[in-house]
């Protein structure tokens, strides 16, 4: 590595980290170009030039950081207190911010075009490719920046220590949000290998993979080196989240590329087996993604924002063990009545509706937590926020085992009622989940009062109204549709036609692209609500003092 | 106990934790997947059921490429409105060689997994072109510009070979005669449309799209949809055989 | 494929016979390691976590 040409008084040399990654980043900027030459689509000659330029700009911002920084790392603690990383999680609540508009309006563009189909257009902006866009958008890109964001945050206060590694936490953040930009812009130019919220090919899956274990170790570290006894539940949630992803990312993904320099390849799982592998692996993205990281969300942000502890922590250990140990078995009810053999259905129902008892254990402890703090829910939009999210995800709950119910999936499987269900959860449960948890973070990140309650009075019930005209809108088609397809004459035909049931939809489709388009107004009341309380927010007086050294 | 023995404990306890939640995680995965892979009953013996000519590769690679599994499944359930609406329900044996499989989840327009020869090509090429110029109320979007893609004969041996490596029964003459076969499928006159037939039993040569030249990417995908769900003859189908 | 066989000899005798016993055990040691009354004092004050500050 090039060494700096004056050196400081002080003795001051590159960390291992510091050099090694350079080093690492110049040789994959050499090899992207390589592969940018060699591309045999153009697609993948985009991704590696895409690539390239982000190797080139990580050495550097290495370098600028090495030569801008003082000879010492920073403490890991200042007057006896931790010294906490704030940095990479302020990048992260801020670009889950972003992610998540664009999550929502790819939402409302693809339910205007069910609506109105002439909104479509070809190639790039076809609903089949803007769907994955859709769904990656708001689970992977808001959903888990959210989720890094948070649990480095809840992970160094609840062990109270800094986060592990100085350069990582940053390869994290930065690493996983380029997976996310070359996944999605690979939709949009037809790249897929069309597994459900799997979409990303090979190469973005192996990427992926390098920064899940960066992030892994990174929480791993950061929990060993704790000054705290007890491993604080939330971190075991952020922990099964972590573990769990990477364990289905790995299962659910081998695919040999046709070429190494080519975007396509093909899945090494075949027909049932692939069908299976991927269920498995869409439910437990909802059970550990979209469910144990944001339940451990739940399990900090609640309590601080009520001021009161955990109503029953013995509950959350139960409450714990239970759901990983049955979210795990209930994938195969995506299959019922498929060429799935039989008996793989059965245990994913039996399985599915066990889930019921845990998921509710969960949902009792989070309300309960409020008991003797109930009029804060009038004052507080935040905590409401909070409160109402984990009532939604009581209501996904029940809803979900009850679909997975032979009967019952054999009239919704296949219609927008499973469209509706997965709605509730993501917009009630997850979307409100992380607003809250933004609404609190940013605050405390920034060192600022929120700038307007009111405005968050606004985003809550301009989203809740959003979200009952989206879900009803869903319930209703779903079952209609479900009621149609089956429904016979006198004489013993089919009554309808396959058309006459979408041309049935109409108007539901014309509510839902409503209600989403509310949900997205109120992410946007949201943004200024945020960008105004970092902007031109008063600083919060009472906080205790900063803790960033000084640079 | 000295602060670093208790230290020491606790360092243990997260890697404990972490063992703790793969032990638990594990178990379901093993009891529902591993069996798949070697309990006999799990995909039926069938006559027929092939692997893709490299003209349905080329249609089904764009298939996947557009999205269409994400409101079109290709899984027929044994329920009475669905048989009789779409015909036989799905049997294993029938996806066996789709590497990914293609099921679907969503119904937004029909099931397509026997829609092979239910409509002509003529149909398909007008349908793709334009849903509302036949289907008036349709809200599928439309792949005009299928038509003027030519499809790659260069790398197409390439995809065969791939998808020898993960399971897929290609022979060395399929590979050998990829490029030759993917344009003979499109071009009836071709000298080579009897060996295509001879290595794809039931393939269906047409000039799908009805222009000349090199296939399409509108030719490989409507070659696709007319072979769906064609290659099983159900009047043979031993059902009994195969109950589970 | 013996090895396959084996893990699956396995997996099938432990899911038909000890596999309910085995988890229904574990579950319950849970259950009593979350409700022991020595460990009373430890998680209440667990559940305080979030509130601390410094």
């Amino acid at each position: 590595m090039s060494q700096p040409l004056i050196q400081p008084s002080r003795a001051k040399s590159m960390t291992i980290g510091e050099s090694g990654l350079a080093l690492v980043f110049t040789v994959t900027a050499f090899l992207c170009v390589i592969a940018s030459a060699k591309a045999v689509d153009r697609p993948f000659a985009f991704h590696a030039a895409l690539a390239a330029a982000a190797s080139v700009a990580s050495v550097f911002v290495i370098l600028n950081r090495y030569f801008d920084r003082p000879a010492t790392l920073p403490p890991q603690e200042i007057n006896g207190r931790p010294n906490y990383n704030l940095g990479p999680i302020k990048f992260g609540a801020a670009i889950a911010m972003f992610w998540g508009i664009a999550g929502f309006l790819v939402g409302l563009i693809i339910a205007a075009q069910l609506a109105w189909p002439e909104l479509n257009f070809e190639p790039w902006l076809s609903f089949g490719r803007l769907r994955p866009l859709h769904t990656s958008a708001v689970i992977f890109a808001f959903g888990g920046n959210v989720l890094i964001a948070t649990s480095f945050y809840v992970v160094q206060k609840t062990c109270r220590v800094r986060l592990a590694g100085e350069l990582a936490p940053w390869f994290v953040v930065l690493g996983y949000n380029f997976f996310i930009l070359v996944a999605g812009s690979g939709y949009l130019l037809g790249v897929t290998q069309s597994k459900e919220y799997a979409e990303p090919e090979w190469y973005a899956d192996l990427w992926l993979t390098i920064v899940w274990v960066v992030y892994l170790l990174v929480f791993l570290g950061t929990v060993i080196r704790r000054k705290e006894p007890h491993i604080f539940v939330a971190n075991w949630f952020y922990l099964a989240f972590i573990v769990t992803i990477a364990v289905l990312h790995l299962v659910n993904n081998p695919a040999l590329p046709v070429s190494v320099f080519g975007s396509k390849s093909y899945i090494a799982w075949g027909g049932v087996q692939d069908a299976m592998f991927q269920w498995w692996y869409g439910h437990n993205a909802v059970g550990f993604f979209l469910t144990a990281g944001f339940l451990a969300i739940m399990y900090y942000f609640i309590p601080k924002r009520a001021e009161r502890p955990i109503y029953s922590y013995r509950l959350s250990i139960i409450h714990f063990w239970s759901l990983i140990f049955l979210y795990i078995w209930a994938g195969p009810h995506h299959l019922h009545y498929t060429a799935l053999p039989d008996w793989t259905q059965t245990l994913g129902m039996t399985f599915s509706v066990m889930l019921w008892m845990p998921s509710w254990g969960g949902m009792i402890n989070g309300l309960m937590t409020l008991s003797g703090a109930w009029d804060k829910l009038r004052t507080d939009p935040v905590l409401r926020m909070l409160v109402v999210s984990v009532a939604f995800y009581g209501m996904s709950t029940f809803e979900g085992p009850m679909m997975s119910i032979k009967v019952v999936n054999s009239l919704s499987h296949y219609t927008d009622w499973t469209i509706g269900h997965v709605h509730s959860g993501a917009l009630g449960w997850v979307g409100f989940v992380s607003f809250g948890a933004l609404y609190c973070l940013v605050p405390w990140l920034w060192d600022r009062r929120l700038y307007s309650l009111k405005l968050v009075n606004w985003h809550f019930w301009v989203s809740t109204l959003g979200i009952v005209l989206y879900i009803s809108a869903m319930w209703v088609s779903g079952i209609l549709q479900g009621l149609m397809w089956r429904a016979y004459t006198s004489l013993g035909f089919l009554e309808y036609s396959f058309i006459e049931t979408v041309e049935a939809m109409h108007p539901f489709y014309v509510i839902r692209a409503a209600g989403g388009a509310l949900f997205l107004i109120g992410s946007l009341i949201m943004a200024y609500n945020l960008w105004m309380t970092v902007r031109a927010g008063e600083v919060e007086v009472s906080s205790p003092v900063a803790l960033q050294p000084a640079q | 106990m000295s602060f670093w023995t208790r230290h020491h404990v606790f360092e243990k306890n997260s890697i404990i934790l972490v063992v703790g939640i793969l032990l638990v995680i594990a178990i379901g995965g093993l009891v529902e997947i591993l069996p798949l892979f070697y309990l006999k009953s799990t995909i039926e013996v069938v006559d027929g059921v092939r692997p893709y000519t490299p003209l349905e590769l080329a249609g089904r690679n764009v298939y996947v490429r557009e999205g269409c599994y994400l409101c079109h499944s290709q899984m027929i359930r044994p329920l009475r409105d669905e048989v009789e609406r779409y015909g036989h329900f799905s049997l294993a044996a029938e996806s066996m060689y789709d590497h990914p499989f293609q099921w679907g989840s969503k119904r937004t327009g029909p099931d397509l997994a026997r829609v092979g020869g239910k409509y002509s090509d003529d149909w398909h090429v007008t349908h793709l072109t334009n849903p509302r110029a036949i289907v008036p109320q349709s809200v599928m979007p439309a792949y005009a510009f299928l038509a003027s893609t030519e499809v790659d004969p260069e790398t197409i041996a390439d995809h065969l070979k791939t998808l020898r490596a993960v399971g897929v029964p290609y022979t060395d003459d399929q590979v050998a005669n990829a490029a030759a076969d993917l344009s003979a499928q499109a071009s009836p006159d071709d000298s080579g449309t009897d060996a295509l037939a001879k290595r794809y039993p039931k393939a269906v040569v047409r000039n799908f799209d009805g222009k000349a030249g090199l296939p399409t990417e509108m030719d490989a995908l409507i070659a696709y949809l007319q072979m769906l769900g064609t290659l099983v003859d159900f009047k043979l189908y031993n059902e009994k055989a195969n109950l589970r | 494929m013996n090895a396959i066989l084996i893990v699956h000899n396995t997996a099938s005798y432990l899911v038909t016979t000890v596999w309910t016993p085995v988890f229904v055990a574990i579950f319950a040691l849970i259950v009593a390691y979350a409700l022991w009354p020595r460990n009373k004092a430890a998680f209440d004050e667990a559940a305080k976590m979030p509130l601390r500050e410094d």
